[in-house]
């Protein structure tokens, strides 16, 4: 009876935002999206890549259904239960880890399937505390722990791993990657770090500046478990030569 | 010559610096003090501790302190009742929505800067001299105080929460109580502590104006008999019930809705 639940994982997304424009409190427009079209590929990870505040945010949030002051068209199941891992881990300060993830976990997510994924991100000895007693990797970690405990068909990550010091970044994405690859899920992440997106992407989506289109779609073929430093390296090279605007100074 | 000082952590202080001693010494203090007062005037307008605790025991045993301390006290917590879910509700709304907020705000103004005294005899005069017309006046001496203080509860709410919320599809009565009522717990705390003072005080203007009964009603007759003792006695007593509510309701109830807090990492 609960076939529209994961509709979503086998289900195309297509995303075509024809403008979408902020309007501030004075009233000034802000045109953050113009003619961006991209379509999802089932379990695989999508990254966006554009300069800062080109608006990955804005359409982040826009197919997350949580501003709908656009024109175009969202094609998702209307069912489709969703995964949003924000810049910043809001974890409700008031509320234990464990209660934070049983707040908003799928129907049939068990006590096992707690311990498990607890267990894989490393937090399943922070259950029983608040938020605010633990580091801001450790938050992160319970973050993504939340957003996959909602057994999600889209699973979005802004900058997910952001303001961590090299290392916890690092560990915090293979623990991505493993989560991500026991459980395949559609997903877009929206990064300013290329190296970040080269590890990590399916598809790599490169964004032109504001008011933010599609400039290139990359797919990279080698499974995310058999990236290297080198070929990460290799790979970068090969991008920042295209598109030396993308990888500028970077 | 540098000198440091450093902050002596409460906890870990001088076995007098922890628990109630302080507060305890201070009441001592103060009682001290009315004793050698009431000692040096000699008078029957300046009763000492002494008297105004024995005639507090005696009607309470023999008068009817209690039923008057009673039904004061029903009539401060039906008025608190009606003053926080009607403010809140208000306040709640105006803060969410500047549209409703600019219509209401000059009301709220006026109702802010209304005497107690005039809305109470404006009560009486329109609705009668009733329990009705009673608390509905003194909730209405509150509601402006609640409303102000919800609605900056409404604005602040994070919406960064509201964001994740609404992202994992939380329903709006989980919503509510997980993300939103949360917020606004310091608010509601602020407003039924400032609440309960005012109220009370209010209460028994009302009793002294038009209600048979209750401890205003006793003030006023006992300021016709000019009876400090009597005064004093039912005054103190209503305070002790007031300080009652505060430590043993109030503070655990808050202790326990914010133990999240200060928890350091």
């Amino acid at each position: 009876m609960n076939d529209t639940q994961h509709a979503g994982a086998t289900a195309q997304f297509k995303i075509r935002i024809d403008e979408k424009t902020h309007i501030g409190a004075d009233s000034t427009r802000l045109t953050a999206i113009r003619n961006l079209s991209l379509e999802l590929k089932p379990e695989s990870m999508t990254v966006l890549m554009g300069p800062s505040g080109c608006g990955k945010t804005t359409l982040l949030r826009t197919v997350a259904g949580l501003d709908d002051q656009y024109t175009g068209e969202i094609d998702m199941p209307p069912s489709a239960r969703l995964g949003f891992m924000f810049q910043e881990p809001r974890l409700l300060p008031w509320r234990t880890v464990r209660q934070n993830i049983e707040l908003v976990c799928a129907p049939g997510f068990s006590e096992q399937d707690l311990q498990t994924l607890a267990e894989a991100v490393g937090v399943d000895d922070m259950l029983q505390r608040y938020p605010q007693e633990l580091s801001l990797g450790l938050a992160r970690r319970a973050a993504l722990a939340r957003a996959f405990s909602t057994e999600p068909d889209l699973l979005l990550l802004d900058e997910p791993f952001v303001s961590l010091d090299e290392r916890t970044a690092d560990r915090l994405r293979s623990l991505l990657l493993d989560v991500w690859s026991a459980r395949p899920t559609t997903a877009v992440m929206v990064t300013h770090n290329p190296r970040e997106a080269i590890l990590l992407a399916d598809q790599l989506v490169l964004m032109a500046p504001r008011p933010t289109h599609v400039l290139a779609v990359e797919t990279i073929d080698i499974p995310q478990g058999q990236r290297d430093a080198k070929m990460v390296e290799a790979l970068h090279n090969d991008l920042a030569e295209r598109f030396p605007e993308n990888f500028a100074g970077l | 010559m540098s000198v440091s000082i450093a902050e002596p952590d409460p906890r870990r202080g001088a076995w007098y610096l922890r628990g109630p001693w302080i507060a305890i010494l201070s009441v001592i203090g103060f009682l001290l003090v009315w004793f050698v007062a009431a000692h040096i005037a000699q008078s029957r307008l300046l009763p000492g501790p002494v008297e105004v605790i024995a005639y507090i025991y005696e009607e309470a045993l023999h008068g009817d302190l209690l039923f008057q301390l009673g039904i004061t006290l029903w009539r401060v917590v039906a008025a608190f009742v009606v003053a926080m879910v009607i403010g809140s509700v208000v306040g709640l709304i105006m803060g969410e929505m500047p549209a409703v907020n600019r219509v209401l705000d000059p009301w709220l103004i006026v109702l802010l800067n209304l005497p107690a005294l005039v809305i109470i005899i404006l009560a009486y005069v329109w609705f009668g001299l009733n329990e009705a017309a009673a608390i509905g006046a003194v909730a209405l001496n509150k509601i402006p105080n609640v409303i102000v203080t919800l609605r900056e509860g409404a604005r602040s709410l994070d919406p960064g929460l509201d964001e994740m919320a609404r992202a994992y599809r939380l329903s709006p009565w989980s919503k509510f109580r997980n993300v939103v009522l949360p917020q606004l717990q310091p608010y509601f705390a602020t407003a039924s502590r400032t609440g309960l003072s005012l109220i009370w005080k209010i209460v028994l203007v009302v009793e002294l104006l038009g209600r048979p009964n209750g401890v205003g009603f006793e003030l006023h007759l006992n300021f016709q008999l000019f009876n400090v003792t009597a005064i004093l006695g039912y005054t103190l007593a209503f305070v002790a019930i007031m300080l009652a509510i505060e430590y043993l309701l109030v503070q655990p109830l808050e202790r326990h809705s914010t133990r999240w807090r200060n928890r350091p990492v």
